[in-house]
């Protein structure tokens, strides 16, 4: 126990020595915490439209008006033919192109139905779905003002046509607030990034310098060694996930609901499972060049596939399988559980299960895989 | 002359013994295309929700039947009460739930008017909406249909074409994110953290203190980084094409050029880090923590730029990757010539002799 305790006192000097990572530990996650969701912005507004307006007619105006005031929108231009517009598309200027076919007005009155033409810019998806859907549904509503209209000044049916509505409401976020859904995500690729990788960086680099032989041939015990570098970046995460959650509820107004003790427990079953993965990695690596491309190729993979971007649910089920071996996944389910729905431990007990059999299987590979002989 | 080629020729043979980096470096960028290819989508499906049906009648049924079919919905077991429906909600097991009231046809039939409730998990805002969005698009088809609307004045009818992707894949618009990622990321790192390793070590005092010009020691450090980045864009090229059904449409001339420059910027950025960074810890650190993040977030490949405050659009305008990210959509994707990226490649290309200068003649012939 006392050897631990040395051992320790050894580990936090070396870190808190070094200024330069102190700086980077300390001040970048802040820095990035509060400017990071300012960008991660996904709600869908803006969407820049080019107009091609072949009728000319009250109708038609009536139409862009309504579309451009619906808050969507932005107008792009008016361009004189289709493949104008289009051309505005290709430079990304506009989102999606409306034709309104010349006779517009006139057909709809005498042949009872026309046809106007959208085209959407599909690379983005979630834009040209959401922008899609929009577009139909003020096309949908001035319709049915436009045949109100026309019903009350022309003939007076009054034969109301039963109607279906639906009544939505939004649980947990009802003003879509989406800082909400991405600040607790970043904090977790915060913790991530800082206190998982820089055990396996720790590690390495005392095998690049070669002092870890000189604790190898000390009779310090295996176990002893890992809990030496392991408790420190333990306290660090812990240290950085606190100062996070100060500034998003400082900055951001994030008040967890859920219980902080949730939180808190999840987070040391995250970071044990995390530093595993950091102290398996160091095992396999024998510079700090290989450690870092090692971890930076989880690290990205996690970022990009955990569900902080893009819908776990929206994978094909060998993803969704691979996602879940990914301890940040777990947790970032957790965060954003905990956070907004106060979700408590009857409710995440799968995630923070899952995330403990990994740390154990991370962990005792990464000791199964130490040796201390060089 | 001779004495460069010898300096590249240890560069590179610092690199190719490092066997295990070297498949990093080449295993990255193809784990990561397959993986975001196939995986990665933007389109909302299979989403978990439960239906609650109170009144169980003609009606329902067939809105039942055309909710649960197509891709969209995953609908999990219906639900008894009010109280287990919070629990699903906060366990994450559903996404959204519809509530039919009781006796839905008959107030349908007799008021003509009858109201389904949607309650969605809005903590994930866009997949709140989305899903909101198909059920009320559904809702509304089933009531042209109810009206008979072929007989009803005056219809319009929105024709819709999606370009470049009509299958709405994630594919299109993750394959050039990853490109810019991970030429990034490769030239910055590795760049920095080769340099700043002789510091260490203390190898660079010798370098300097040799006849050995400093530009030279610069060249040599950068060419194997730009050899395997270049190797890197084509085995991505290659890949998106055989794999992803995503060849580049437009001039590969154009492509590569504009990917070299891309990729020197990228290596002045690295040069520029290991001037400031004393450990390999702190240039790595650097480049994870300053470059990874807001080159994924600042591109415009996961968030679109135009959402952004104006500041951090301005702030957006200096990271290099967005500009490559443009061209390669533009170049790539579109099939679009010179005439369409001359400004992006302008502005890569001041940004490129920008950086290289100021970190030439910021990089320190002295260590202390």
């Amino acid at each position: 126990m006392r050897t631990l305790l040395f051992l320790l006192e050894k580990e936090f000097r070396q870190i808190l020595r070094n200024r330069q990572i102190i700086r980077i530990l300390f001040i970048a996650p802040v820095i990035q915490l509060i400017l990071l969701p300012l960008a991660a912005d996904y709600s869908v507004k803006n969407i820049s439209i080019a107009v091609v307006d072949n009728d000319h007619s009250t109708t038609s105006r009536k139409l862009i008006d309504k579309i451009t005031a619906s808050g969507h929108f932005r107008l792009a231009g008016y361009s004189g033919s289709y493949k104008q517009a289009l051309v505005l598309v290709e430079q990304d200027k506009a989102d999606l192109a409306l034709e309104i076919p010349a006779h517009f007005e006139k057909d709809l009155v005498r042949e009872n139905a026309e046809k106007v033409f959208v085209a959407i810019n599909a690379i983005e998806g979630t834009k040209a779905n959401l922008g899609g859907a929009y577009l139909r549904s003020i096309i949908a509503d001035f319709n049915s003002a436009l045949r109100l209209q026309w019903q009350s000044t022309a003939t007076a049916t009054g034969d109301d046509a039963p109607q279906i509505s639906v009544a939505s409401s939004n649980w947990y976020n009802p003003y879509l607030n989406f800082n909400l859904y991405m600040v607790p995500a970043i904090l977790v690729t915060l913790v991530t990034a800082i206190a998982a990788m820089q055990s396996a960086f720790n590690i390495v680099q005392e095998k690049e310098s070669g002092t870890i032989e000189q604790i190898n041939v000390t009779p310090l015990k295996k176990h002893i060694f890992i809990l030496g570098k392991m408790i420190p970046f333990l306290a660090l995460g812990i240290i950085i996930f606190s100062m996070g959650l100060i500034v998003s509820r400082v900055i951001y107004g994030i008040v967890p609901v859920g219980n902080l003790l949730v939180l808190y427990s999840s987070l040391v079953v995250y970071l044990f499972s995390m530093l595993g993965m950091g102290l398996l990695l160091a095992t396999y690596s024998t510079t700090q060049m290989q450690a870092m491309s090692l971890s930076f190729f989880f690290i990205n993979i996690f970022n990009m596939m955990s569900g902080i971007f893009t819908a776990v649910d929206s994978m094909p089920k060998w993803a969704q399988a691979i996602v879940e071996t990914f301890p940040p996944s777990h947790f970032i389910k957790i965060m954003r559980m905990v956070v907004l729905k106060g979700s408590g431990f009857n409710d995440i007990w799968y995630h923070l299960a899952a995330m403990a059999v990994l740390g154990l299987i991370l962990n005792g590979w990464a000791v199964l895989n130490y040796h201390k002989t060089a | 002359m001779r004495q460069l080629i010898t300096f590249v020729k240890k560069e590179f043979l610092h690199v190719f013994r490092d066997r295990k980096t070297l498949l990093m470096l080449f295993g990255l960028p193809i784990a990561q295309i397959v993986l975001f290819g196939f995986a990665l989508s933007n389109e909302i499906k299979n989403s978990r929700i439960v239906i609650a049906d109170y009144s169980k009648d003609a009606v329902t049924a067939q809105l039942i039947t055309k909710i649960s079919s197509g891709h969209y919905f995953d609908i999990q077991r219906s639900l008894q009460s009010a109280a287990q429906l919070e629990a699903a909600f906060k366990r994450g097991d559903i996404k959204m739930a519809v509530i039919f009231p009781a006796n839905f046809a008959t107030d349908l039939i007799h008021t003509g008017k009858a109201t389904l409730q949607v309650i969605a998990d809005a903590s994930d805002p866009n997949l709140a909406t989305t899903i909101t969005n198909y059920v009320t698009t559904i809702v509304n088809d089933y009531n042209a249909q109810l009206n008979n609307d072929a007989g009803q004045p005056m219809q319009i009818l929105p024709e819709v074409q999606m370009l470049y992707n009509p299958e709405l894949r994630g594919a299109p618009n993750f394959v050039p994110g990853v490109m810019a990622l991970v030429l990034m990321l490769v030239c910055t790192m590795m760049t920095s953290v080769a340099i700043v390793k002789e510091k260490e070590l203390g190898t660079m005092e010798v370098l300097l203190v040799s006849p050995f010009k400093t530009v030279y020691i610069i060249i040599s450090k950068l060419t194997p980084n730009l050899l395997i980045s270049l190797v890197n864009l084509f085995i991505i090229l290659l890949l998106s094409d055989v794999f992803l059904d995503l060849p580049v449409k437009g001039s590969l001339l154009l492509l590569v050029f504009d990917s070299m420059l891309f990729i020197l910027t990228s290596l002045s950025i690295g040069l520029f880090l290991s001037i400031n960074a004393k450990t390999q810890q702190a240039a790595m650190m650097g480049s994870l923590m300053g470059m990874m993040l807001p080159t994924m977030l600042l591109t415009g490949f996961l968030f679109p730029i135009e959402n952004m405050p104006l500041p951090m659009q301005w702030l957006s305008n200096l990271v290099p990757s967005r500009w490559y990210f443009i061209i390669v959509k533009k170049v790539m994707l579109k099939g679009l010539g010179i005439a369409a990226v001359w400004r992006e490649t302008l502005i890569l290309a001041a940004m490129c002799v920008f950086l290289f200068g100021v970190s030439l003649r910021r990089f320190k012939i002295r260590l202390q």
